[in-house]
């Protein structure tokens, strides 16, 4: 995989993963214009379309839209159900996922993408052992938080 | 454990919260200037706080603002010991780093400490942030250390599938960097692993390593197969967790699958076999009833059964299979999953290139027309478009050409243009009948006119130049279509240019006398462009040399005002010197200028060429590139070699090959004017490439001269072999021919224990000094890798087509860097004329019939030489049919003759040929005698032949 992107249906940018090196216009630019292309796309289209060299698989679940470049020789259907599994984490983690989630939490679809996926490669598919590893993770930082500052904020997503 | 690091004043900025663009921007930078004031205060900041604007500038640069600061407090935090902020110093430099040398010493060292902390949790996010920076400073730093810890006993499992794509991420970024070694054995063996996470993250690094170095990875297969084989007939609930929707472990079945396809069917007939039945289990349970009805089940199932079909398509030798394969995809066309009639379309295209599955596609073509007619996604109309163009062959052009035609009338104006250069190409090439080719060409210019490139309605008129017995037709045809009152533009350049030509010959008729044909072309004239009416004046004072009765009509047109007095200077021109040309010139004279246009010289379809330019490889900056293909096309050099044609350099550039020089009147203009140029150039430049002068010593001579060698004359008569051979490098050869076309393997060896750099093979084919203009054959290829291991071979597939016959064999100029210095050899490819011989039985009687038929002074060439090898009549026959001709037995009336026949196919012609050697035993001399309907080819043969004995 090249890279995965997600986005609102007003085209907002809520996460990028690069793989492979790009200057930052280039990010940009690939940006703006693949999510002109799908957001233009109607729903029962197919979830595959060519996009320069690349194969671009996509699928939108409710306001946000989850696309992922891949390359030719790669398979578009177990692309397809990389993002299914990723949003089944996701909303295993939050409980119920929803976009707010993904924008005030951003630093966490990020942790939990990269125990997924790393260097565009499926690294672990369970969704036991994902999430085992960022609850782990979370332990760590709740002791240190703890420890060391008593500040702590609650974002309730309702209040949006 | 939800909190977040942004505090609660920051998240206004979102959408929703601040009411315009500019309110927005305001917010953060005052929020930016907040940060900047924190992390240059006084007050030095403690983890915590830093952490916390750290993680702010990082939430501001994912909503799409520039962030230039705060690296350095990231990297800070990296040598943290509280998890915390050590992950988000991670998080920033995986988002935000940039190439600053400076910074990644320090990162590095942060991460090498993290690496050796031999705690799992730091060494994973050590690991992670290598896999997702994947810098060459990176690499350097970690190459080496990576792989220790994969393949180190006692690394947890977690770890252990970070490093594998933490590795594969640095051979990705840096492939000379991460040098194989003992540890690739260990690797292979993770195939084995319990743990099937660890098993799914080494197959992705195994498949990455193994297709550049296959040698070292070909254990693989049988282990790769054995897995494969235990996950397929698994119970749906064995694989526990790693069952997705009742498939057992899909992800890694299709990474085993892949890992497969980067080698051919298995030599061991056991492994051979249980992949067998691997392949054929899968394709069973695409029969069975589906185990859920949510569509992850269905599209998990599918996604083993593509890439199982994949494979298959890549093994290429299993009819059995292959026909499965295709029944199986032909029931997805009609399936009620869009994506998966998407992805029946797309693998079918490839399907329909394999020998054993040809004909079982083409059974589906009702299926893919209707797709083409009912599918309401564009992606998908494209794929049957893609995949009637691959089905598409002499029995079934006419019908896919018609349906192709009909589409276009309602085809989405993004891929016209394509669909148009498609049928063009196709009309061209299995046109059995031309008048077939111009009325279709016609018709993409009424439906599509606008789509229509320059490249086609030029292909169109240099075919009907080139061949007479379509140009009455074609004169009819146009002047027909020129009826209709609203005709595109196009077509009035096809049809002036066609009647300018040709108009003569439907003269005879009343109702196309010459006036009529004047008059109705210039109806047309005021409507259309400068361009357009640039080419018409040109057929007006062709007329005038075609049909005198016309001249009076026509020079009272061009003394008009606004002719000679028009404001475009190549139009005023163009009167002038037309008018004064009809005036001062005598018959004979106007007969030389404005001669019938000599045959263009063929090439290769300059409508092909487009198609692959535009489904070439992509540039960034290219929104049109939408394609996959990734051929290139060396067969112009550097610029792509413009077709005679459509090279002409300005719009209003003249077809008639009038305007380069109106007032020289001795023999034909040349027909390509700025095109010669171009040619000249492209190939001298590739042609000539001379051998780097320090590299000489390193090498074998080669021949400098573009003449065939004495040592490559041995491919003459065979296909395979070594071609090549020096201290540093192996070049070995197979290849095969049918008909036109040619398909050569040239596989390039190490033989050094050091990588060789930058490894540029580069194909060129060349011309003779007689025929700069013309390429008579096309090389296509895809590069190479860059990098070539110390004792690995690449591969490399060099698709051939034969355009005309030929004389001169291409080169092949491979540059690579190899310890320091640039290499540099140069070696002529075995491609010579006679490998487009088909082989012709024929009897005695007709042999001789046609041999008398052929007893033209040019047709015959006759070479006596004396033997150079001991005269052994099995060899002298081994090598007639090696040469590519039939060998007819009791043809001659001496016994101790050797008769030959065949034809030599170019994709322009079709030249039998005949031929008869005599031995002289007692001489130690041959006679060689070559007959064929073209001079060049008897010639050319006749030398090939003749080195042989």
């Amino acid at each position: 995989m090249q890279f995965m992107l997600l986005f609102s249906r007003q085209g907002k940018l809520r996460l990028q993963k690069w793989y492979v090196p790009l200057s930052d216009k280039e990010k940009k630019k690939i940006t703006r214009e693949l999510v002109q292309t799908v957001l233009a796309r109607k729903p029962k289209m197919c979830s595959f379309l060519e996009w320069r060299d690349l194969k671009i698989v996509y699928k939108r679940y409710a306001s946000l839209y989850f696309c992922c470049a891949i390359e030719d020789q790669d398979n578009e259907l177990i692309t397809l159900e990389i993002i299914h599994r990723y949003v089944e984490l996701l909303d295993k983690y939050f409980g119920s996922v929803c976009e707010l989630d993904i924008i005030f939490n951003f630093e966490k679809a990020y942790f939990i993408l990269d125990e997924f996926l790393l260097g565009g490669e499926v690294q672990e598919t369970s969704k036991k052992n994902v999430l085992k590893a960022i609850e782990q993770a979370d332990l760590l930082q709740e002791k240190t938080e703890n420890m060391f500052h008593s500040k702590s904020f609650i974002g309730s997503k309702k209040a949006y | 454990n939800k909190n977040s690091c942004v505090e609660a004043g920051i998240r206004g900025i979102c959408v929703g919260r601040c009411k315009s663009k500019e309110a927005e921007i305001k917010r953060i930078n005052k929020e930016l200037a907040n940060i900047r004031s924190k992390f240059k205060g006084d007050k030095a900041l403690d983890g915590y706080s830093k952490k916390k604007y750290v993680c702010k500038l990082l939430f501001i640069f994912l909503l799409g603002h520039d962030i230039d600061f705060g690296h350095m407090e990231a990297v800070n935090l990296l040598s943290s010991n509280r998890y915390t902020e050590k992950q988000i110093g991670y998080l920033f430099i995986s988002v935000l780093v940039n190439s600053n040398s400076e910074l990644i010493r320090l990162i590095n060292n942060a991460i090498k400490n993290d690496l050796a902390s031999r705690n799992p949790t730091f060494m994973g996010l050590a690991l992670h942030c290598i896999a997702n920076v994947g810098s060459r400073e990176m690499a350097e730093a970690f190459a080496g250390e990576v792989p220790k810890i994969l393949v180190a006993g006692d690394t947890m499992d977690s770890v252990k599938q970070s490093a594998a794509l933490c590795l594969l991420r640095l051979y990705r970024t840096s492939p000379d960097l991460v040098p194989m070694g003992d540890w690739t054995s260990r690797v292979v063996h993770l195939l084995n692993d319990q743990h099937l996470g660890v098993v799914t993250a080494a197959t992705s690094l195994i498949t990455t390593l193994a297709q550049k170095n296959p040698e070292e990875f070909k254990t693989s297969v049988s282990l790769a197969v054995s897995r494969l084989s235990r996950i397929v007939t698994s119970a749906s609930t064995d694989l526990q967790d790693y069952t997705y929707y009742f498939v057992p472990a899909p992800w890694l079945s299709v990474k085993l699958l892949r890992l497969l396809q980067c080698y051919p069917p298995p030599e061991d007939p056991a492994v051979r076999g249980r992949l067998t039945e691997c392949l054929e289990t899968i394709l069973n349970k695409a029969q069975e009833p589906p185990k859920s009805k949510k569509v992850q089940h269905s599209n998990a199932k599918n996604a083993v059964l593509f890439e199982a079909i994949s494979l298959i398509i890549h093994h290429d030798s299993e009819p059995n299979l292959l026909v499965r394969a295709c029944n199986q995809l032909g029931q997805f066309l009609q399936h009620r999953e869009t994506n998966l009639r998407y992805l029946a379309l797309e693998s079918m295209c490839t399907l329909a290139s394999s020998e054993f599955s040809h004909e079982a596609v083409k059974t589906h073509i009702d299926t893919v027309i209707n797709a083409l007619k009912t599918e309401r996604d564009v992606s998908v109309r494209q794929r049957a478009v893609d995949l009637l163009y691959a089905m598409c062959d002499r029995s079934n052009a006419q019908q896919i050409v018609a349906e192709m035609l009909s589409y276009l009338e309602t085809a989405d104006y993004s891929i016209r243009e394509e669909i148009v250069l498609k049928v063009a190409i196709l009309a061209e090439k299995y046109a059995v009948d031309y008048a077939w080719y111009v009325d279709t060409i016609l018709n993409l210019i009424r439906i599509a006119g606008d789509y229509v490139s320059e490249e086609v309605w030029y292909r169109v008129i240099q075919i009907v130049i080139n061949r007479d017995d379509v140009q009455g037709y074609a004169a009819k045809t146009v002047f027909e279509a020129l009826q209709a009152p609203a005709c595109h533009e196009n077509l009035v350049k096809v049809g002036g240019y066609i009647l300018g030509e040709f108009g003569n010959l439907i003269a005879g008729d009343p109702r196309s006398s010459p006036l009529v044909q004047f008059n109705l072309l210039h109806s047309k004239f005021h409507l259309c462009s400068v361009p357009t009416r640039a080419l018409l004046l040109s057929t007006y004072i062709k007329f005038v040399n075609l049909f005198p009765e016309v001249k009076p009509t026509i020079q009272d047109v061009l003394r008009g005002d606004s002719q000679l007095r028009n404001a475009d200077v190549e139009l005023q021109q163009r009167a002038v010197e037309y008018l004064r040309l009809s005036t001062v010139a005598s018959t004979d004279i106007l007969a030389t200028v404005l001669e019938e246009m000599p045959p263009f010289p063929e090439r290769e379809s300059s409508i092909l060429a487009k198609l692959k330019k535009k489904k070439g490889p992509s540039t960034v900056t290219d929104l049109e590139d939408t394609k996959r293909e990734r051929s290139v096309d060396v067969n112009g050099g550097p610029e792509p070699a413009p077709a005679s044609a459509s090279s002409t350099p300005s719009p209003s550039a003249d077809l008639l090959g009038l305007g380069a020089a109106p007032a020289a009147p001795t023999g034909p203009p040349p027909s390509s004017g700025g095109g010669l140029l171009v040619d000249v150039f492209s190939d001298s430049a590739s042609a000539a490439a001379p051998l780097a002068p320090g590299s000489e010593d390193n090498f074998r001579a080669f021949p400098k001269h573009p003449r065939i060698s004495a040592g490559g004359s041995e491919f003459v008569c065979k296909n395979n072999g070594v071609l090549f051979e020096n201290q540093l490098l192996q070049i070995g050869l197979k290849s095969e021919f049918r008909q036109n076309l040619g398909r050569m393997f040239i596989f390039y060896g190490n033989k050094t224990s050091t990588q060789f750099l930058n490894f540029t093979p580069t194909p060129v084919p060349r011309c003779g000094l007689d025929s700069l203009t013309r390429t008579h054959l096309n090389l296509q290829t895809k590069p190479v890798d860059p990098t070539v291991d110390g004792g690995a071979q690449v591969q490399q597939v060099v698709n051939i087509e034969c355009v005309s016959d030929f004389t001169e064999a291409p080169v092949l100029n491979i540059q690579f860097r190899y310890g320091g210095t640039f290499q540099n050899v140069s070696v002529q490819l075995p491609i010579t004329l006679n490998k487009f011989f088909q082989p012709t039985e024929m009897s005695s009687q007709d042999f001789f019939q046609r041999w008398k038929q052929l007893s033209n002074p040019q047709q015959e060439v006759q070479n006596i030489f004396k033997a150079k090898h001991p005269m052994d009549t099995e060899i002298t026959k081994a090598k007639i049919i090696g040469f590519g001709s039939a060998l007819l037995e009791e043809v001659d009336p001496n016994p101790a003759n050797f008769v030959g026949a065949g034809i030599i196919h170019t994709k322009t012609s079709q030249t039998g040929c005949l031929l008869r050697l005599e031995p002289n035993l007692q001489a130690q001399m041959y006679r060689l005698t070559l007959r064929t309907s073209k001079e060049t080819v008897s010639q050319r043969l006749c030398e090939l032949l003749s080195q042989q004995f």
